[in-house]
């Protein structure tokens, strides 16, 4: 099983190395900015898929979560702390470089929190909200949770909509580049396009790798029984609540984690990203994948949304995943990414003894 | 003393199911609770096991008091469930349902023996390894049964409680059911077990108990309840009167 991970995985990554060369060499570097957005959006459906696929647990709320990490951290490094470097605190943070001093576009000082230290806080905040609230939500089964995660992505996007401290329905612009290491910084720029395209490549593939590994452990089956049958899994001894709630919070992270790079790249970031279109195209998208399916989550997660930021939705981008969702449901509850697809596809390559049979019935 | 009830009293919200509900089980034996629907056998079942909340009394497991503990804690003590209905993960494969069931295993630090006990559950239901990559959805209600029983098992319970294991299973099953509850007597373990089949269950059980609208309405050796005139004409549908005319 581990030598097949790693075959996945190297296909995975030379995937990725092919696309960007392919882009090098047609002369299309611009599709790597979609790509690059896609690959941010395919993390926060790549934890939505762990919670909802794996445990069961629905969520129609993890654009508040994306929206908490970016917004936080957007507000953190934009917001001018200057009128108050006499403060005794603000001094203290300034010089263990917890704040650090830029000129804005127009050569004014801003003074501001450092992207990491903004980052960090900006996803604790996000886990313990996610920790508070999913304690007792949790408890609620099927429709009834949909509501309480519907209503926790209102609250937030109307929140963000709704106060001046967040730019109202302008959001937060201006945001600074995100400097990983020297020389390897999160950002919109044209010159690290490249590069940027494999910081959000590589924190997917981290982040699928870990996914992949812990949905075939001992954790991942105890989350599958808890979807399966949560009375049952907790009498052979899962701690059912628990795992319900430590999965709702990672996926929560990895949400609030896409928030803070893809604002960053973007340089900022708006109400549209808190609404709840936002949530229900992650969850539409998960469901095409095959809901217990994270390969299916990833290559969705990728290209409806490279589709959509390209603009080939039109005008009806929102209808255009609400209607995946209702046909989904309808027509291919398994999603359209399926093991027996593969399967399907194996055996039509490898061999015609399959496709003789085919003949025959049909 | 392996499990003691006493005064037990739970239900759902205002509804109040059992009503003073005292009951023990000693190392080693096999008992049963009998008694018509909605007498509260199974709530009985899942109050000790932690999925109900008690509303008031005590619950003593190898003197320890598991009252208002988590199911999982309970579970990691050594008593496990056979639930109503079987429950298997039906999209998991048999192997599957079954490492799930030696889940608490792993807390116990004896990861090592999750094998083993494996190897015994599929001695004790051969059935099971032949279809050990099969869903459990697939398997036939008995089939589905034995891997429920096999499940629970798993956890090296010293207590294993069953819910029914011959609800909706045909007549020759159930007794390959029953057969196999005995077995599990001979390997050390302790039962506690809830039937509609009074017959079955009072023919394999030490001790009895009949439970009536939530409280026990009579209790004895298990022969006695056979012999019992009023458990005979309630549970074992013999009309008593008829013959004497």
């Amino acid at each position: 099983m581990p030598g097949k991970r790693v075959l996945q995985m190297a296909g995975l990554i030379t995937g990725v190395i092919t696309v960007q060369l392919l882009t090098r060499f047609t002369g299309t570097g611009y599709f790597l900015t979609q790509l690059t957005m896609s690959a941010y959006y395919s993390l926060v459906i790549i934890g939505l898929c762990l919670l909802i696929g794996y445990a069961g647990q629905i969520s129609l709320g993890h654009a508040g979560f994306f929206a908490m990490g970016g917004y936080i951290s957007a507000l953190l490094t934009t917001y001018n702390l200057l009128p108050y470097k006499d403060n005794a605190i603000i001094a203290v943070l300034m010089k263990t470089g917890i704040l650090v001093v830029r000129t804005n576009l127009y050569g004014s000082e801003i003074l501001y929190f450092q992207p990491w230290v903004a980052c960090i806080i900006a996803v604790s905040m996000t886990v313990l909200v996610a920790y508070l609230i999913g304690g007792p939500i949790l408890k609620l089964k099927g429709h009834y949770l949909a509501m309480a995660t519907l209503g926790l992505g209102i609250i937030v996007y109307r929140i963000v909509l709704g106060s001046a401290f967040f730019g109202e329905a302008d959001g937060l612009s201006e945001v600074p580049a995100f400097t990983l290491l020297p020389g390897l910084k999160v950002s919109g720029n044209l010159s690290v396009r490249i590069s940027n395209y494999y910081i959000a490549w590589g924190l997917v593939i981290i982040a699928f790798i870990t996914l992949l590994n812990l949905v075939d452990s001992r954790v991942g089956r105890a989350l599958r029984s808890i979807h399966g049958a949560e009375d049952a899994s907790s009498a052979v001894g899962v701690n059912t609540a628990k795992y319900k709630l430590n999965t709702f919070v990672l996926s929560a992270a990895f949400a609030s984690i896409a928030g803070v790079f893809l604002t960053h790249y973007n340089g900022g970031i708006g109400p549209s990203e808190a609404s709840v279109m936002k949530s229900v195209r992650y969850v539409a998208i998960v469901a095409v994948g095959g809901m217990a399916n994270l390969w299916g989550a990833l290559i969705m997660g990728v290209l409806l949304n490279f589709l959509s930021l390209r603009g080939y939705f039109g005008s009806f981008d929102d209808a255009v995943f609400g209607g995946i969702l209702i046909v989904i449901m309808l027509f291919a509850p398994e999603g359209l990414i399926r093991v027996d697809i593969f399967r399907y596809l194996k055996r039509a390559v490898s061999g015609e003894k399959a496709g003789e049979q085919n003949d025959g019935s049909s | 003393m392996m499990l003691k009830v006493r005064n037990l009293e739970a239900g759902y919200g205002k509804l109040k199911v059992l009503r003073r509900v005292s009951i023990h089980v000693k190392q080693g034996e096999i008992v049963t609770i009998i008694g018509a629907n909605g007498a509260g056998k199974t709530t009985l079942l899942n109050t000790i096991a932690g999925l109900i909340k008690t509303q008031s009394g005590e619950i003593m497991f190898s003197g320890k008091n598991i009252h208002g503990l988590p199911v999982e804690r309970i579970v990691f003590y050594g008593c496990s469930l056979v639930p109503e209905g079987r429950q298997v993960f039906s999209t998991m494969t048999v192997k599957e349902n079954l490492l799930l069931g030696g889940y608490v295993l792993k807390r116990k630090k004896m990861d090592g023996a999750v094998e083993d006990e494996i190897e015994s559950v599929y001695s004790l239901f051969p059935l099971l390894r032949e279809r050990k990559k099969q869903l459990a959805g697939t398997l036939s209600g008995g089939e589905q049964q034995m891997l429920a029983i096999g499940r629970a098992l798993m956890a090296r319970p010293s207590l294993i409680m069953m819910d029914e294991p011959s609800m909706g299973l045909a007549p020759l099953i159930v007794k390959d059911i029953f057969n196999i509850i005995y077995k599990l007597r001979e390997g050390g373990k302790t039962v506690l077990l809830v039937e509609q089949n009074a017959q079955a269950s009072l023919r394999i059980a030490d001790r009895g108990y009949v439970l009536e609208t939530g409280r026990v309405k009579l209790q004895g050796p298990a022969e006695d309840l056979l012999a019992n005139r009023d458990v005979q004409r309630a549970y074992l549908g013999k009309d008593i009167d008829a013959d004497n005319l």
